[in-house]
């Protein structure tokens, strides 16, 4: 009798799978179903009772109850011991548990929304109703309260997602950026505002921990020489074009690293503000970096394809080709465009795959295009180390003119505006996939910004170098003056203390820190104007003019030359890219950049939104964004490291100044730490740290490291292969069946009939058994159902009555062999040799991505 | 929170929640999207659950779809009887399938559903074609289109029966770099 109630169970089962059950959950059943053979007799003993429990409940989920059967129960039994009949007990907790399950993964079913509500509210109406009923006895109170917090935290849960898709800004912006240009452009949207929540946090870690402390705590200004305008620059520091330059009262203020100063405790809460300024500039480095790996590696989990497979052309160019945000006629229309080329593309590429005459001249064309390229990387590169060179000689010079002074910036700003359009016009000599275009691209204009970078920070480094030398002077004449001023007024009269200088009198050195400084914040300015100027002029200008002066102009604007602008996107996010370097680099030495920077990307924000889609147009060949997302932040983890390098070269090897910053009077920045340490904190701590700085400690632990990604390297190497195995396995086995079925596609009605005849009199024993050795052959639940054999009736098909109606009704004739039953009922069809594949077939589901 | 609006109860809205991938003030906002399609056919109480459908003319013109070459059948698919006017409910489903928050497996799933232009449960070589002249608006020629469908099935086609079943299909747009 259960039996055949299973069985009927079973077909329902089979129902729910034609109404469209998913590859997921089909999986884990499987898996499921594999365990089942071992849970078989426990479950046979406990049928009985499931039998009285069950309410004819749709036993979809059945395979899961089973599994369950084994685990809870047992858990069950020991806490409710004394309850009248545990094994109800445990039954209707199952089932309760099950609806819950069924509660939070009702999303996930593609079932019409009647039907999902009906389910719903069935379930949750079960929950309700059983849940009292539940443990009772001692544990009737706790549970009782446990399901209380439970609904609780699922409420609140909500609400608080709820309140974060909310908190979400500009969501509308990007989304109606999306539906007109596609979702390439919308994910530089996406990252800048990424960055903007990044850019935020670290200007509060700054903000918070630096500035604020020195403004409200520290010394005011005018009180010592360092936070002093001089008194031959008093005159002119208000001026608006010195303040432009970051001269006059902004080079004193709290925006640069030199106003600090070196007092170890500040304030009533003797806040330590140079160890303060040590750690934050650390930690700005610390958190990037966390930050960025961290949305790598989700992204890295995200995109379980890996697009190199091409075995699939045609058909991903089907059917994932469309872009279904796109909601724009003229993207429309330039996507459909596109999406035929492609097609005819590659058409053309499979009728002449033979021929390969092509090659030679693609090859010969891509070499000239990447030698034009590393020209102009060489070029430019020697431009603006000439450029910073004669600026040293004209910063000496006393009366120089705007140009002169600005010449670095412009130069550079120039080449950034210049020389991407130019590695463009020599990319389409390449003749590359837009995407693989676009990394290309990228990855030329990073070289050439990190070039320009690298040779703006050697020719700083140089120019920081002739500063070190100059304060040497610089410091023997202030040291000199500050005596002769006490020995002159205590010659005068010993017993008076002498009036102290005035701190705009002293002399002072050059301050290395505040010139490198306020080098950043006047690149990152220069390079805010230069962008949005471009924007104004290059995009919306241009728009304007192309939109009114068509009436009159003697050919047509719009189709013809100047044409739209198109959003750069690959010129967009390297210039954020770069942008946020600067940041990096600079922010130790300009605490206020950071400010500067949040400003920027959120008019950027704006600005840009407004920009694109006021005086854009859609790219001529939409293409998807889909994982360039990843390689934004590759580039942006290399320019992390990049900028990294020169801060811990100047932190580490060169002496802060003598008279301005919070590092002044040490040997070197760190040794703020070890101050830190040996001041205030126990002498074991102190011990301690010196004996894990030392070398003799640290090498190992290196070398650990270095190992330990050796290891991990390996292992994920053998991981690779053995995927790629896997799939070469796969795709054997693919072609090997393609063709058996080719060839017995002739003889297979012939031994279908036969099998037909056959089917009542030798499927009892041995098919069921040869499927059940199949089974447990195919651990990872290699699914019969989802790859259905050739002879199966397909579930949803009128046909499905056909054959396996005919064993089905004869149930009784099983009873004798339960243990193949629980096998019998997805195989509707005969099992056939070549039906499924004995191996682990990856890739199907997403239950096992990978192995 | 702001519990003012009288389109839903709160069981409603909750269930609602639980069924679709948004969140409760994107789902409000879609009911008023649904609304503004024909704000005098669809009431602003919902409570009751007044069974009003809007016709596919109205559906098709949203500008999310208003473009896409498969309105149709995604107006098909996901409508109750499979003719194109769509519940409330049904569209709910509708945008919460299309949404990023979904599954990629359960968007596979509609997304077969969708290319299965004749509803038998395969993509045969018609569909096919259909799709094809969708996505390049008729400009290929007939030889062009049966090659490209020819090559298709022999990519995806893993049990060789001369189309696509959903196995197929989703061990193929599964892993397809572009499929969102």
């Amino acid at each position: 009798g259960s039996q055949q109630n299973r069985a009927s169970r079973r077909k329902n089962y089979q129902r729910k799978n034609r109404d469209g059950k998913k590859a997921r959950e089909e999986g884990s059943q499987q898996k499921d179903r594999g365990k089942t053979t071992s849970t078989k007799d426990q479950k046979e003993s406990k049928n009985k009772e499931k039998k009285t429990t069950k309410r004819g409940k749709e036993g979809e989920n059945k395979q899961k109850k089973d599994r369950k059967n084994s685990t809870s129960s047992t858990s069950s039994n020991s806490s409710d011991e004394e309850s009248l009949s545990e094994e109800e007990l445990a039954m209707l907790k199952e089932q309760v548990e099950q609806k819950k399950k069924l509660i939070s993964t009702m999303r996930n079913k593609p079932w019409r929304m009647v039907k999902k509500l009906s389910v719903l509210r069935e379930a949750q109406d079960f929950v309700e109703k059983f849940e009292g009923a539940l443990g009772k006895g001692k544990g009737k109170k706790l549970y009782a309260y446990k399901m209380m917090m439970a609904k609780k935290w699922v409420k609140f849960k909500r609400d608080f997602e709820n309140f974060k898709t909310q908190c979400i800004p500009w969501e509308m912006k990007i989304k109606e950026v999306e539906s007109h240009f596609g979702s390439s452009v919308a994910s530089y949207f996406i990252f800048l505002r990424w960055m903007y929540g990044v850019n935020l946090v670290l200007f509060g870690l700054i903000f918070g921990l630096v500035i604020i402390p020195e403004v409200l705590m520290g010394m005011p200004y005018g009180s010592l020489p360092r936070k002093t305008v001089p008194r031959d620059e008093q005159a002119t520091a208000m001026d608006f074009s010195v303040l432009w330059d970051f001269e006059g009262y902004i080079k004193y203020s709290a925006l640069f690293y030199g106003y600090y100063n070196n007092q170890r405790t500040i304030g009533w809460l003797k806040y330590r503000l140079p160890m303060a300024y040590f750690m934050v500039g650390i930690s700005i480095f610390g958190y990037s970096l966390m930050v960025v790996i961290r949305s790598m590696a989700r992204n890295a989990n995200e995109s379980t394809a890996d697009g190199d497979d091409d075995n699939f052309i045609f058909s991903w160019k089907m059917f994932t080709s469309w872009d279904y945000l796109i909601g724009n006629p003229e993207t429309a229309d330039n996507k459909f465009a596109s999406i035929t080329t492609s097609f005819k593309e590659s058409i053309v590429d499979e009728q002449e795959s033979n021929k390969d005459e092509n090659i030679h001249l693609r090859r010969f064309l891509r070499v000239l295009a990447n030698v034009l390229i590393i020209c102009c990387l060489c070029g430019s590169g020697y431009l603006i180390y000439f450029v910073v060179k004669r600026s040293q000689t004209f910063s000496k010079m006393q009366n120089v003119g705007w140009y002169e002074r600005n010449e670095v910036e412009i130069v550079m700003s120039l080449l950034g505006m210049f020389c991407p359009p130019l590695f463009e016009t020599i990319a389409a000599l390449e003749n590359y996939h837009p995407r693989i275009g676009l990394k290309w691209q990228l990855g030329r204009i990073f070289a050439l910004f990190l070039g320009n970078l690298y040779t703006f920070l050697l020719a700083l480094m140089d120019d920081v170098n002739e500063k070190l030398a100059e304060e040497d002077v610089v410091k023997n004449i202030t040291h000199w003056t500050l005596l002769g001023h006490q020995n002159s007024s205590a010659g005068n009269d010993s017993t008076v203390t002498p009036p102290p200088l005035d701190p705009a009198d002293v002399p002072r050195g050059p301050c290395w820190e505040t010139t490198v400084g306020i080098e950043f914040v006047r690149l990152t300015v220069s390079d805010i104007l230069v962008t949005y100027i471009t924007i104004l002029v290059g995009d919306f200008i241009r728009a304007c003019f192309v939109r009114f002066v068509n009436y009159c102009w003697c050919w047509d604007l719009e189709a013809g030359f100047p044409s739209y602008a198109e959003f750069d996107i690959s010129g967009n996010v390297l210039g954020l890219v770069f942008n946020q370097g600067m940041i990096w680099m600079g922010s130790f030495y300009a605490p206020g950049l950071v400010g500067i920077n949040v400003l920027r990307l959120l008019t950027s924000m704006y600005f840009q939104c407004w920009a694109v889609m006021s005086s854009n147009v859609p790219h001529a060949r939409v293409f998807k964004a889909s994982k360039s997302n990843n390689f934004y932040m590759g580039l942006l983890l290399l320019i992390l490291f990049l900028s990294l390098l020169p801060v811990a070269y100047t932190i580490m090897s060169l002496p802060p100044s003598f008279d301005c910053g919070p590092f002044s009077g040490k040997k070197r920045m760190y040794d703020v730490i070890q101050e830190t340490i040996e001041l205030d904190f126990p002498l074991f701590v102190a011990k301690i740290f010196s004996y894990v700085a030392n070398p003799g400690l640290i090498i190992p632990a290196i070398l650990l490291m270095v190992l330990t990604i050796y290891y991990l390297n390996a292992v994920s190497k053998a991981y690779q292969r053995a995927n790629a195995e896997l799939r070469k396995k796969m795709q054997m086995q693919r072609e090997e069946e393609k063709n058996k079925r080719n060839n017995k596609a002739s003889t297979n009605p012939m031994l279908q009939d036969l099998e037909d005849l056959l089917t009542p009199s030798t499927k009892t024993e041995s098919p069921p058994k040869q499927a059940e050795d199949k089974k447990i052959e195919s651990p990872n639940g290699t699914s019969p159902v989802r790859k259905p054999g050739r002879g199966e009736v397909p579930a949803g098909s009128p046909m499905a009555g056909g054959r396996g109606a005919a064993f089905t009704p004869p149930a009784p004739v099983f009873v004798t062999q339960p243990r193949t039953l629980g096998l019998r009922a997805p195989y509707p069809g005969q099992p056939r040799p070549w039906g499924h594949p004995l191996g682990p077939v990856p890739g199907r589901g997403r239950g096992q991505p990978c192995y | 929170m702001g519990n003012k609006q009288t389109i839903f109860t709160q069981e409603q809205l909750d269930a609602y929640q639980d069924c679709t991938f948004f969140t409760r003030k994107e789902i409000l906002r879609l009911f008023h999207r649904y609304r503004d399609l024909a704000p005098q056919l669809v009431p602003l109480d919902y409570s009751d659950k007044p069974a009003v459908t809007l016709p596919y003319q109205l559906i098709g013109s949203m500008p999310e779809l208003k473009d896409n070459p498969f309105r149709q059948r995604i107006a098909e698919v996901f409508s109750e009887h499979g003719d194109g006017n769509m519940t409330l409910d049904d569209f709910l489903d509708m945008f919460s399938v299309l949404s990023e928050m979904a599954p990629r497996d359960l968007k596979a799933y509609y997304a077969f559903k969708i290319y299965d232009f004749n509803n038998d449960d395969y993509i045969c070589k018609s569909d096919l074609e259909k799709t094809v002249n969708k996505l390049t608006r008729n400009e290929l020629t007939p030889e062009e289109v049966s090659l490209a469908c020819e090559k298709v099935i022999y990519e995806a086609d893993a049990d060789n029966d001369g189309k696509l079943s959903l196995a197929d299909f989703q061990q193929m747009i599964l892993r397809a770099p572009d499929f969102l």
